[in-house]
């Protein structure tokens, strides 16, 4: 399969009053049709913002510098209108927190026919209310619940909404930024099989963006992993999983609970600060492997091994 | 990263100077600084108005109703007195009722507000529906009915302006302790067993303080407006006693022919309540972030 | 909407009922004020060199020397049974100077309000939308001046450059006296002279109100410049918001239907407590251009301790209050579908 999302040496940096935050830095990562790849980090490591910069829907004070190419389109190049035309229609975006990404004062059906009208202004509302009845009933939701307001239905029956919202144009690449942080552990596994079976049905591949990584591990076919902004790994999840390289791919693998010892191991140390300029390995203070050329050089991402990994590492 | 909001207990004193240190250049630092500017040099006029002042106020000194020019910056009023000299001197007033009423308010205000939002319940229904009814009422009117009954005076009309103001410190202090009574921290100091009086002083108030500096300066610009409002309607301080609202009240009746004995004590209301909302402004901006948060938001942790 | 007319109706009752205890506290808040502080009517209006026994005499007559408790029923009673008794200071029945003065307070509340929202929705929309801008800064400066400025001062500055110097304007009053007034009907001139067909008394009615609902509207937009930039900078920046971009929405529907329509609903909540302001800036606007309204006679009557007029004045005030929130929360309601419930 073709590539269908390239991202070659993307940075996003953030104007505020303390400073330039740096919170993608150089992100290089290939998106084939039909994959799920997890995107995992800590909180605050930039995966969001690079969710968001892909949509071009960061704030103004951002500046987006390297190349988005979906679908050999270059986004960063698009005009206003081109832009709006892609989203919702080729490039979906779930969010994740459902209860608050539903316009309160309006009714479930009338955000389906806003967004079906916003690319295709002809279609009756009738036409899009069938429309709308066909996806929803995809993601299993009643269609009643069309015209209720969003307070009227659970977490779990907003993100299946706004999934179904995502569908009505059979987008190819869907981006879910933390899709079930918001909800509990029963409806994480039944949304997540409902993207999977949802994905093949529509053929349409996903960015998973999530700090879990039972997840990936479960859902995704590729994964990288972002520390600090930047990827410190990346490759097919199976075998990054057996043998994770970065050493802090590894902690991260560690301080899941290890069922036979239950003892529970975290990551020394935090993350860096985003702000102002860095040399060196970001992860070099909390690293157990650390060298002296870690403190002053960057490790560029290099391949290692036979498994096409990707791996950001003066030990490699 | 996140910066000096993100750490939520710091001293309310730490924080200010903090943000003047880091937001001096920020449009809210600068606002803050403006607004101080303009009303210390106004509290410098009051304090030295015997030695600034070109003449004294209560005495005419020309003819009535001289325009501006020459020795009368500011012309003469209908009394033939120094409408500057007026000026300087009566910027006392205003001073003096924001320090009086905003204290009493304060007074009032902040232990109805803790003991109100600590205690919830039916307490807390009865003295918020109190407070509500007098906020609900005309401010205005009120301090009218309050002035008139008990007449004329710098601590008199302080007092009604006072009142008027109380629901407003009760209010946002009210608020704010319900919602930090929900934080963990206080939640486990409850648990623990910590006497209320101790939670309150020791958790509660020092989150809660930082709202003050702003109701404040909101306060302030809305006493002296009110005070003013008095003033114009002939309940304001005894004659004798320069006052900007007073002199409005005096000269009035004759704007169309000496517009400089209204227009500038007008005027200097005007500053100087804008100053205070400045400080106010400015402050709100920088100490309670809410609307700025999300940007950061965005660059910290996105 | 299945239900919500139940609950609709369910929600006003309730609203309504709870407004009762709102209103008893005001009047007995103004009865002690009013009666226990030092001071009373008679003696303020006959001065120290009345004639002792007639003073004891119409002290009696009014139950002045009633116990308090007595005075304090028979007050409610009085209030509750619309017997507002008769003003002190002009001998005319309370609830006659009332309803002659109300429609003037109407007018100018009605139109300023108008002003007020226009102007400070308008604006506070556009610095919402441009933050952080030049336009943004303007409009906040605006916004603390239209504030901050003392509102007799500025009626005052109005009527010198509009009505003297220009001559654009009237300078006082509510209607020209060279005109005959239209027949009442509703006491308001603007809606009375369009019923009978007067073009003249229409326009001449409508430019006596224009600087005084400037003066009042101008200083109350400052409020609303204020509430509707937070408000839109706050929906502009909500999650709503992002899905909505997120969904290809173009962005004119992303302003009008999921930012201004959300920031609106705490402007109209906070609407209600503008009115308060409102009627405080009537009384002194009234005074600036001689328009004879509730604020005027109100403070009169305060001035003059005539009790019958001061009950009466805020029973008027509490009913009103009454029927604006009561309005604010059926609108707030009808806009936003979580109150309802």
């Amino acid at each position: 399969m073709s590539a269908l999302l390239e991202l070659e040496h993307l940075s996003v940096t953030f104007e505020t009053p303390q400073g330039p935050v740096h919170a993608v830095q150089d992100v290089s990562l290939t998106i084939e049709g039909g994959s799920i790849v997890g995107l995992v980090g800590e909180s605050g490591c930039g995966k969001s913002t690079l969710g968001r910069a892909i949509l071009r829907l960061l704030p103004e004070n951002a500046t987006v510098a390297g190349s988005v190419r979906f679908a050999g389109r270059d986004v960063l190049a698009l005009s206003p209108k081109e832009i709006r035309d892609l989203r919702g229609r080729n490039l979906a975006m779930i969010f994740q927190d459902p209860m608050t990404r539903l316009n309160p004062l309006m009714r479930i059906r009338d955000h389906f026919i806003e967004t079906i009208r916003a690319h295709n202004p002809a279609v009756k509302s009738g036409q899009a209310l069938e429309r709308a009845k066909k996806v929803l009933a995809d993601v299993r939701v009643p269609s009643d619940r069309l015209g209720m307001y969003p307070h009227e239905l659970s977490g779990g029956m907003r993100q299946r909404v706004m999934i179904a919202l995502c569908l009505l144009f059979k987008p190819a690449l869907l981006i879910a930024d933390e899709p079930t942080t918001a909800l509990d552990v029963i409806l994480e596994a039944q949304i997540l099989q409902l993207l999977q079976s949802i994905m093949h049905e529509y053929s349409m591949s996903v960015l998973l963006i999530t700090h879990n990584l039972g997840l990936v591990a479960e859902f995704s076919d590729r994964v990288a992993v972002m520390y600090a902004g930047r990827i410190a790994e990346e490759g097919a999840t199976p075998p990054l999983f057996r043998e994770p390289r970065h050493p802090y791919t590894q902690g991260l693998l560690r301080s899941v609970i290890d069922l036979e010892t239950t003892s529970l191991y975290s990551v020394p140390g935090e993350p860096p600060s985003l702000l102002g300029e860095t040399a060196g390995c970001p992860f070099y203070p909390r690293c157990d492997k650390r060298m002296a050329v870690c403190e002053t050089v960057y490790p560029e991402p290099r391949l290692v091994g036979e498994d096409h990994r990707k791996v950001a590492c003066h030990l490699y | 990263m996140a910066g000096w909001f993100a750490r939520g207990r710091t001293s309310l004193v730490g924080r200010l100077i903090g943000t003047f240190l880091g937001q001096s250049r920020t449009i809210a630092g600068i606002l803050v600084w403006i607004g101080l500017g303009v009303v210390l040099t106004i509290l410098v006029l009051a304090l030295l108005a015997p030695f600034i002042a070109p003449f004294d106020p209560n005495t005419k000194v020309a003819s009535p109703e001289l325009p501006p020019g020459g020795a009368f910056l500011m012309g003469t009023d209908r009394g033939g007195q120094d409408v500057l000299s007026r000026i300087i001197w009566g910027s006392r007033v205003p001073l003096a009722i924001i320090a009086v009423s905003t204290t009493i308010s304060l007074a009032l205000g902040l232990p109805l507000g803790l003991v109100s939002g600590f205690a919830g319940g039916r307490m807390d229904r009865g003295i918020l529906l109190v407070m509500d009814s007098i906020y609900a009422f005309p401010g205005l009117l009120l301090a009218i009915a309050i002035a008139a009954v008990i007449g004329r005076g710098i601590l008199n009309i302080s007092f009604a302006i006072a009142v008027v103001y109380i629901p407003t410190y009760f209010r946002v202090i009210r608020n704010h302790v319900t919602s930090v009574k929900q934080e963990p921290y206080v939640e486990a100091a409850v648990a623990l067993g910590m006497p209320r009086r101790r939670v309150i002083g020791r958790y509660i108030l020092p989150n809660v303080a930082q709202s003050i500096p702003v109701i404040f300066s909101v306060n302030a610009a809305d006493a002296v407006l009110t005070e003013a409002g008095l003033a114009v309607l002939g309940l304001g301080l005894p004659p004798g006693i320069p006052d900007w609202g007073f002199d409005i009240s005096l000269n009035w009746q004759r704007f169309d022919v000496s517009w400089w004995a209204t227009f500038f004590p007008g005027l200097f209301i005007l500053i100087l309540t804008t100053a205070l909302t400045f400080v106010g402004e400015g402050l709100n901006d920088i100490l309670n972030p809410l609307l700025r948060k999300r940007e950061y938001k965005a660059g910290a942790q996105a | 909407m299945p239900g919500s007319t139940a609950s609709l109706r369910a929600y006003v009752i309730t609203r309504v009922i709870l407004m009762v205890p709102m209103l008893v506290l005001l009047l007995t808040f103004t009865f002690i004020i009013l009666r226990v502080a030092p001071g009373d009517p008679v003696s303020t209006i006959y001065g120290e060199r009345g004639n002792p026994q007639v003073i004891d005499r119409i002290k009696t007559e009014l139950g002045l020397y009633d116990p308090l408790y007595v005075q304090f029923f028979r007050y409610l009673r009085d209030v509750f049974t619309g017997n507002m008794g008769t003003s002190i200071l002009t001998q005319r029945p309370v609830i006659d100077e009332i309803t002659s003065r109300m429609p003037a307070t109407i007018e100018l509340t009605f139109s300023s309000m108008l002003v007020a929202s226009v102007l400070g929705i308008g604006l506070g929309t556009f610095a919402g939308t441009r933050r952080d801008r030049l336009p943004d800064f303007a409009t906040r400066l605006y916004g603390a001046l239209a504030y901050n400025i003392p509102i007799f001062w500025f009626g005052l500055i109005l009527k010198l450059i509009f009505a003297v110097w220009l001559g654009w304007l009237p300078v006082s009053g509510r209607f020209s006296p060279r005109l005959s007034p239209p027949p009442t009907v509703t006491g308001l001139y603007t809606i009375d002279s369009l019923l009978a067909g007067n073009l003249p008394a229409f326009v001449d009615a409508v430019a006596h109100l224009v600087l005084p609902s400037l003066t009042l509207g101008i200083v109350l937009s400052g409020f609303f410049v204020r509430i509707t930039r937070v408000n839109v900078i706050h929906a502009m920046g909500s999650d709503y918001v992002e899905a909505a971009r997120a969904r290809g929405i173009p962005e004119r529907s992303v302003f009008f239907r999921h930012g201004l329509k959300n920031a609106l609903v705490p402007v109209i909540t906070t609407m209600g407590l503008t009115f308060a302001l409102l009627f405080s800036g009537a009384i002194l606007t009234e005074t600036v251009f001689s328009f004879e309204g509730m604020g005027r006679f109100v403070f009169l009557a305060i001035s003059y301790r005539d009790y019958p007029a001061i009950q009466g004045a805020v029973v008027y005030y509490g009913i009103l209050m009454v029927v604006i929130s009561l309005g604010i929360d059926i609108l707030n309601a009808f806009v936003d579908p979580r109150i309802r419930y």
